[in-house]
């Protein structure tokens, strides 16, 4: 490729002034957009720092750090060339002689200036209002000092019932304040909430023990008698308090703006047109000190547009800012709020459907339009589960069913209520802090993103606010069924429980089959989801014979048949080769019955031979002439044990120090037929160098000079984690003893199909508590754990041999239950010496001459 | 009105209780279900025009809402056991037949056309 040269001087110089959310934000942008080296990045923070979530503020005080909270290193920006300047303030610019001066007197010259000074809180000009224990809550050093002031305080106020207000006060109530709120307006989030929203919200957070004072001006902040101060209110009323924090809203932080004369709004801000440039071609300004269209916004995704249009913009591409929607999610001291929209009802001719539930202190307002179509605005108050489809109702105009108050009443009769997911364009924006559109998760799930951490890493969905994430959820499950891939989900409509408590009921109330269980805790007829759910943890807890009539119906084609279905309709037969370890006779024998009933023979990815395309009928006949020769079943249809693989070890191998054959055998051995949430690998190595691919599985064990080191939680497939290191130079009574209790374990707590992995990043605690379970006993239940193992593998047999042994089972195994014949449908053609498939268009010639 | 005609296929125990089995019956293939509940016979096509496999009888069933479905044992598409539509795929719709226990012994027949 012709990488293209910029020489240093002819790099056009871009100059962020102040580094917060969005100034960074528009940094990572073109940075991305910087290839070619052709910009000269350089940023100024008036703050001590990088950027950091200001969003996450005040998790600064439930134990975040500032390392947590930043955005970036400055190890990150010198990497990216980003040249950067802390504490330094640009206090004013020449626009004729395009250049800058700080502070600290640097004078420097420009190509491009972006303003991404964001504001700064208002504070009212009351007197006294700047006294040493008065603060504002915007940024880590705020914090700091509120932190300092509190330690000798005793009560707390927080002037401003808004958004930002009830987090302060919030915040105060964490530091153990008595803690105050008192409003101008009549009542809290006047900006977002309806009268009756904010009624409830009033009443929720008095229950919490803070005072809300609302309709209060305060005149006067003078010394108190019992507190530090006294705060004095227009109607004669006052309050003491040992300290105040002022959130009383925003103003955009536009000095240097209005000192070089950019054009600017009547009450402040720079005015911005849809490219984000200011009124000097040479200027954006983007976040929350630019103006757009008479507006300021407030929140950080509308500034995220902003930056990633203006950096569009710069490289020289076509982007626009065209508005941004304010609907906000949020939970305030523990109550949960939403506001969508027009929620205050302003829209000419518009009506509404109110919801309020006293008991259970909910309260949900529909904004319908005039002809009942459209959906104007939402208030939640109490319950803001549907926030995400209601959003998308609204943004993307969908008409709304036949009684919109289903919207918001009560799911009483369980489906689910709103709108599906799958009613949303792909246009929708699901994400609005990363402008993520249904399309785009999609097409992230089509590459293999399969769960939200991955979806997270790829799209940045549901990482800035995290509002969106039960939406971006419901999207990605979507997606998966609709490309046939099992959801790792709790159950399904049958049954109101996760897998993991329908195992603790089955395991308490000693449930021995699914009937039952339907009748005491679930509704209808099951399905293809919990019916295989329930029969594998029936399964774990009794080991009865799957095919027992009353299991049978639970299980996958898979299951019934004891073999994988194909995409014919036939079989394939893989039968158990433990630690992959086989003697020549039986190699032989599979070679024979491969040929006698002509079937494709493929070595597996797991130490083991897979015979494919035989037919129902001829799986006894197959099974029977494997069975004599020693073989067993090899589990490849049932989520259970699938191999332990196994390198040669210490037996043959030069560097070896212990038998990994051996110890994999007796381990396969000892955990087959073991059924499980999901399919479980496990596999030996005879020293470090892992010839057996230990570390990818669930259970991965390698051998040291003084005995074993074991792995647990790891896999291949379509995420691969590798496994963790559980515990080392392990004897071999100890590996078995923990492999025991950890299989139990996972069998116990895991969801319908987690695997090991999954289910680890799952665990509260994860590795560490898990340590503690299995090493230390710390739940005491390591006894009945080991019982419980114990007495399955007493009563393992193969399902196979039981199989052909029965002649009710195998009456299940005709094509047709009234006649002899094959599946006429089935038609092999021949490749690489071998049978296959035929497909379609060899099928249809294939007809075509039998015709 | 014309008698309609039933065939024997095999005895009711030879069906286990919410499963299925495939019958020959007027040489097509037809996957009958013994389902628990009070309508608890059905008969479909054999044939998942999805996976274009005869497979349906091999598939789990149970209910989606009010309606008993099996589902697809290839891609897990649910077709209705009564309807013979799929739930997921409009324009898949399965031939039905006409089902009974007559003294015992499981009987088709085609459904009357009109
Ligand atoms: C036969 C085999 C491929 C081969 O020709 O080598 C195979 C074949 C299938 N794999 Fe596999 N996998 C086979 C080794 C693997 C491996 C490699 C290994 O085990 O070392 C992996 C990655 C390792 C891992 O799982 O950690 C693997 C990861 C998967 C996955 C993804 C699992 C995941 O957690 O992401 C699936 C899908 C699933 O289980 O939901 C899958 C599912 C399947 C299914 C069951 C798909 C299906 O429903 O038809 C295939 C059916 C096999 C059959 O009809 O007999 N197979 N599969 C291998 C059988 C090994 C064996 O002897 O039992
Ligand atoms: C407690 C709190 C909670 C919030 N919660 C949410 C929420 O839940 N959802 C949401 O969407 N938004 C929320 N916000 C708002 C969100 O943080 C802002 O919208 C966002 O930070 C705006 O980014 P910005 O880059 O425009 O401004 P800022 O992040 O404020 O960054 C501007 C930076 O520029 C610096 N600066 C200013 N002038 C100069 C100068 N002349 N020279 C050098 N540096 C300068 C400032 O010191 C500051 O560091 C919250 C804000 C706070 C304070
Ligand atoms: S891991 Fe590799 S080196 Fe070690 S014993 Fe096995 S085959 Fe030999
Ligand atoms: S909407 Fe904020 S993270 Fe997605």
């Amino acid at each position: 490729m012709n990488q293209q040269i910029v020489n240093k001087q002819d790099r056009k110089r871009v100059v962020v002034i102040g580094n917060g959310m969005v100034g960074h934000r528009f940094i990572e942008n073109l940075v991305d957009a910087n290839d070619a080296n052709q910009y000269e990045i350089v940023t100024f923070s008036e703050e001590p720092r990088l950027a950091y979530d200001r969003v996450q503020l005040s998790s600064y005080f439930t134990g975040s750090t500032a390392e947590d909270l930043s955005l970036t290193s400055e190890a990150n920006y010198t990497a990216n060339n980003v040249n950067y300047t802390l504490s330094d303030k640009v206090v004013s610019i020449d626009r004729t002689a395009k250049t800058y001066c700080t502070e600290k007197g640097l004078t420097e010259s420009y190509d491009v200036l972006v303003l991404a000074t964001g504001s700064f809180p208002f504070v009212p000009p009351i007197p006294g209002n700047d006294q040493q224990h008065c603060h504002v809550y915007r940024t880590i050093d705020d914090l700091d000092a509120i932190t300092a002031s509190a330690q000798d305080s005793k009560t707390g106020v927080v002037v401003g019932g808004g958004l930002l207000g009830l987090e302060a006060a919030n915040a105060l109530k964490e530091l153990q304040l008595d803690t105050h709120i008192v409003e101008f307006a009549p009542r809290l989030m006047a900006v977002q909430l309806d009268e009756g929203g904010g009624n409830l919200l009033r009443r929720k957070i008095e229950r919490l023990g803070l005072t809300i004072h609302t309709e209060k001006a305060t005149e006067n902040i003078q010394p108190g008698e019992n507190h530090r101060y006294r705060m004095n209110f227009a109607d004669g009323s006052h309050l003491e308090t040992d300290m105040i924090v002022f959130s009383a809203g925003i103003r955009p932080q536009d000095e240097l703006a209005k000192q070089c004369d950019l054009t600017m709004g009547e009450r402040g801000g720079i005015v911005v047109d849809n490219q984000c440039k200011t009124s000097d071609p040479n200027i954006y300004a983007v976040g929350e000190c630019a103006l757009w269209e008479g507006r300021i916004y407030g929140l950080v995704a509308p500034g995220y547009q902003m930056a990633k249009v203006a950096a569009a913009q710069i490289a020289g591409h076509q982007d626009e800012f065209t508005g941004a929607d304010m609907s906000t999610k949020l939970k305030l001291l523990g109550v949960d709020v939403a506001s969508i929209g027009d929620a205050h009802g302003q829209t000419e001719g518009c009506q509404s459907f109110i919801y309020q539930d006293d008991l259970n202190q909910i309260y949900k307002r529909l904004i319908i339009s005039k002809s009942g179509k459209k959906l104007l605005g939402v208030v939640l108050v109490g319950e803001t589960e549907n926030y995400g489809p209601l959003l998308q109702i609204m943004l993307n105009g969908i008409k709304l069913p036949n009684k919109p108050e289903s919207l918001i009443l009560p799911d009483s009769d369980g489906s689910g209520g709103g709108i599906g997911v799958e009613a949303l364009p792909d246009a929708a924006q699901i994400c609005s802090c990363y402008d993520v559109s249904k399309g785009q998760i999609g097409s992230a799930v089509e590459n293999g993103c399969m769960n939200l951490g991955d979806i997270k890493t790829a799209t940045e969905a549901s990482t800035g606010c995290g509002g969106c994430a039960a939406l971006v959820k419901q999207v990605v499950d979507n997606k998966l069924a609709s490309l046939g891939i099992e959801v790792n989900n709790d159950i399904c409509e049958h049954f109101a429980y996760s897998r993991q408590e329908l195992a603790d009921i089955i395991r308490v109330k000693e449930v021995k089959t699914f009937s039952d269980l339907l009748t005491s805790h679930g509704k209808g007829f099951g399905c293809e989801i919990c019916k295989p759910a329930v029969g594998s943890i029936l399964a774990s807890y009794w080991n009865e014979h799957i095919l027992k009539s009353d299991h049978l119906p639970l299980q996958d084609t898979n299951d019934v048949f004891l073999a994988n279905m194909q995409k014919d309709g036939t079989y394939s037969v893989i039968p158990r080769i433990p630690g992959g370890e086989i003697t020549p006779e039986k190699l032989i024998v599979i070679g024979e019955v491969a040929k006698e009933f002509s079937l494709y023979t493929k070595i597996t990815g797991g130490q083991r031979i897979d015979l494919f395309g035989a037919q129902m009928h001829e799986l006894p006949l197959i099974w029977k002439k494997l069975i004599d020769a020693g073989f067993e079943t090899g589990h490849a249809y049932g989520k259970a044990l699938r191999t332990v693989k196994s390198c040669v070890g210490s037996t043959w191998c030069r560097f070896g120090v212990q038998d990994s054959v051996g110890e994999a055998i007796r381990i396969e051995e000892r955990y087959r037929g073991l059924r499980s949430p999901h399919k479980l690998k496990m596999a030996v190595s005879g020293c470090t160098r892992e010839c057996a691919e230990a570390q990818s599985k669930d259970v991965g064990i390698i051998a040291t000079e003084k005995g074993w080191n074991l792995f647990v939680c790891g896999n291949g497939g379509m995420r691969p984690r590798h496994a963790d290191l559980f515990a080392t130079d392990i004897d071999t009574a100890t590996l078995i003893r923990y492999i025991d209790r950890f299989l139990m374990f996972y069998v116990r707590t895991a969801d319908r199909l987690q695997r090991t992995s999954v289910w680890l990043e799952n665990l509260d605690g994860g590795l560490e508590y898990l340590k503690q379970v299995i090493i230390e006993d710390s739940l005491g239940i390591c006894g009945e754990l080991e019982a419980e193992m114990t007495s399955l593998v007493d009563t393992y047999e193969c399902e196979w041999k039981a199989t052909i042994e029965d002649e009710q089972k195998l009456k299940r195994f005709n094509h047709f239950i009234n006649a002899d014949n094959k599946d006429s449908n089935v038609i092999f053609v021949s490749e690489r010496d071998q049978k296959r498939p035929a497909t379609k268009d060899e099928r249809s010639k294939l007809e075509g001459v039998a015709n | 009105m014309v008698n309609k005609t039933w065939f024997d296929i095999c005895a009711e125990q030879d069906l286990t209780l919410d499963s299925g089995v495939c019958a020959l019956f007027d040489d097509e293939q037809v996957a009958i279900f013994k389902c628990s509940g009070d309508e608890d016979l059905f008969a479909i096509s054999n044939f998942d025009p999805i996976g274009e496999a005869n497979v349906l009888s091999r598939g789990i069933v149970g209910s989606i809402g009010e309606k008993r479905v099996v589902s697809s044992p290839l891609f897990k598409q649910h077709f209705c056991l009564k309807t013979g539509e799929c739930l997921e795929e409009a324009d898949m719709n399965l031939k039905t037949y006409d089902i009974r226990s007559h003294q015992g012994t499981i009987q088709l027949s085609h459904k009357a056309v009109g």
